[in-house]
């Protein structure tokens, strides 16, 4: 199985980070950077179906020159190859321009499965996925727990809320956006990490890809305007300072306030 | 459906439509949309819209825009909030371009219970600004799709056997979330709850990884819990989260981040590090025994 799982690198959750001047992205200088969780997932299961069934994992992933450090991950965890989109600023791709490049990246690639995470953890729009997969004219599932391959195609296990789940089959090729938790993410080993300086690495310009650049880009039909700091409405009594004595506080009011212990 | 506030209501059957598949949804939703023409298509952000909508909306060339919290109306054109960064940063978006655009809008975001009275279009702060409306018709619409369009082939729902524990039965539920940082440390944690005579909760990241079972999720994937006090501790407060928790009667929040989103449902807070304030909180719930 030839098995494509496309991966962004996004802000590491604990980096210091401000919005921009511009108000439009935020200040890149202070970010450290690592690949989005639910990508890291998608990852995962592409190297587990491998590893049963045999064939190729390419890692796919859009961004600027800093992207290579998460491409070497996935390669030292044991992507085969990848393929690097040049894109300098994904701050201001959309879900849609962000699939134009994808698909356009994977023409000459044909693909049996492809692997998307859910959500970024840095935009969250949950949609690049299902536009690939569009774009691509491949059949879809999202929030998939498990993948399963079977006669003539696939068995996936989707996540609906409040604890169900539904199995979906579909025939190959076929695109999955992957949910967070699908399997035990794996460690590089220090052979991985070895073997992922020899691995071949693709590299593309968003530009020659005819989708992108200033003349070739279709219209956005989204523009975001601003970047801001949400209003909090915070209605807690918060306690501050030394611990000690914050819990003391907190205990106080539980019972004698809130009468809940 | 009730035909609240509603000019008109397009009932959309056909047998392919029973069991839902993001094929069959997408074909007949666009054959509506060329019937009806609308300026802006609005979904609720459930996980079967999350499924379908993008590939609609991209199969138009359009971007829907997901998880909408608010909205507002500048110059005549719509503006629509929604979060970044797991709710860390807001961004206000346009549309921009011919119609139709999309949106899907947060659970939670809007509450029917705060239009007026049924029949009458909500006025200024939801008073009722003109005479009752009519009840809206009802048009049937019978989209053309055949089984040959269809690519997946949906099973039946389930829920996993393995799910013993109702966490809704629970007094007191003690949550734990990413800041616990390592497995190891889980019994810090264990430990509060026992001081409480708690039940252990947990956000998603510490089921995913397998730290603790996944029954003992809380939020829009896990179990949704009212206790008469829950304790959210070094759980950022994503709106996943929040949704499975928020009906709590008390909500305690303990966090080293005092912009966490947590702190906007909590009654009571600590800002600080984990480590050192819940022993401090297990040492004072001991004292005062
Ligand atoms: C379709 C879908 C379904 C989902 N379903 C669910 C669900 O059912 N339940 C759920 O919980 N999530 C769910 N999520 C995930 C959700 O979006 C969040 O990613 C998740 O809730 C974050 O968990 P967290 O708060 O533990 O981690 P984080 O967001 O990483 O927050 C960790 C917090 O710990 C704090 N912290 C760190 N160190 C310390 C310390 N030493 N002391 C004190 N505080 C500290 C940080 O300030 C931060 O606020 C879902 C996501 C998707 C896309």
């Amino acid at each position: 199985m030839k098995i494509v799982v496309a991966i962004k690198q996004v802000p590491a959750r604990d980096s210091l980070w401000r919005i921009a001047s511009s108000g439009k992205w935020i200040e890149e200088a202070d970010l450290s950077y690592e690949i989005n969780e639910a990508d890291a997932y998608a990852l995962e299961a592409g190297l587990q179906l491998k590893e049963a069934h045999g064939g190729e994992v390419v890692a796919l992933c859009a961004g600027p020159a800093r992207v290579t450090q998460t491409i070497r991950e996935a390669l030292a965890k044991g992507a085969d190859r990848a393929i690097h989109v040049e894109e300098d600023d994904p701050g201001a791709l959309d879900p849609l321009a962000t699939a134009r490049l994808l698909a356009a990246a994977l023409h000459s690639e044909a693909p049996d499965l492809v692997l998307t995470g859910l959500q970024s953890d840095d935009l969250g729009y949950g949609q690049t996925g299902a536009i690939l997969a569009e774009l691509l004219g491949l059949p879809h599932a999202t929030i998939v727990m498990q993948v399963e391959k079977q006669d003539g195609g696939i068995r996936v296990k989707r996540e609906l809320e409040d604890g169900w789940f539904q199995h979906v089959e579909m025939p190959l090729p076929a695109l999955i956006a992957i949910q967070s938790g699908i399997g035990k993410l794996r460690y590089a080993t220090l052979m991985g990490i070895k073997k992922a300086k020899t691995k071949q690495v693709r590299r593309v310009m968003a530009a020659d890809l005819g989708v992108a650049g200033p003349e070739g880009a279709p219209a956005a039909s989204v523009t975001i305007e601003r970047l801001y700091l949400p209003e909090r409405t915070k209605r807690a009594q918060l306690f501050e300072g030394n611990p000690r004595e914050a819990a003391a506080q907190l205990v106080e009011k539980l019972r004698f306030e809130a009468r809940v212990i | 459906m009730a035909p609240r506030h509603l000019e008109k209501v397009y009932a959309v059957e056909h047998a392919l439509l029973e069991d839902y598949t993001p094929d069959a949804y997408t074909i007949a939703l666009r054959q509506l949309l060329e019937l009806a023409k609308p300026s802006i298509v609005l979904f609720p952000h459930t996980y079967q819209v999350l499924d379908f909508l993008p590939k609609l909306a991209a199969s138009l060339g359009k971007v829907a825009v997901s998880g909408a919290i608010s909205h507002r109306v500048d110059h005549g054109q719509l503006v629509l909030a929604r979060q970044l960064f797991q709710g860390k940063v807001n961004a206000d978006a346009r549309f921009a371009g011919d119609a139709p655009h999309f949106a899907s809008l947060q659970a939670g975001a809007y509450r029917a219970d705060q239009l007026g009275p049924e029949g009458t279009p909500p006025g200024p702060e939801g008073t009722p600004e003109s005479a009752p409306h009519p009840a809206a018709a009802v048009e049937k619409f019978a989209p053309r799709i055949s089984p040959g369009d269809i690519r997946t082939r949906p099973l039946e729902l389930f829920r996993e056997s393995r799910q013993s524990l109702d966490l809704g039965a629970a007094e007191i539920i003690v949550s734990v979330g990413r800041g616990i940082k390592e497995a190891a440390n889980i019994p810090l944690i264990e430990k509060l709850a026992e001081a409480l005579g708690a039940e252990l909760g947990a956000s998603r990241p510490i089921c995913d990884a397998g730290w603790l079972p996944m029954e003992r999720q809380v939020g829009s994937s896990g179990q949704t819990v009212a206790p008469k006090m829950y304790m959210a501790i070094g759980i950022s407060g994503a709106i996943q989260h929040l949704v499975g928790m928020k009906a709590s009667r008390t909500v305690v929040a303990i966090n080293k981040d005092p912009d966490a989103p947590i702190f906007e449902v909590a009654d009571y807070g600590i800002v600080g590090d984990l480590f050192e304030v819940v022993p401090a909180l297990v040492e004072a719930l001991q004292r005062s025994k």
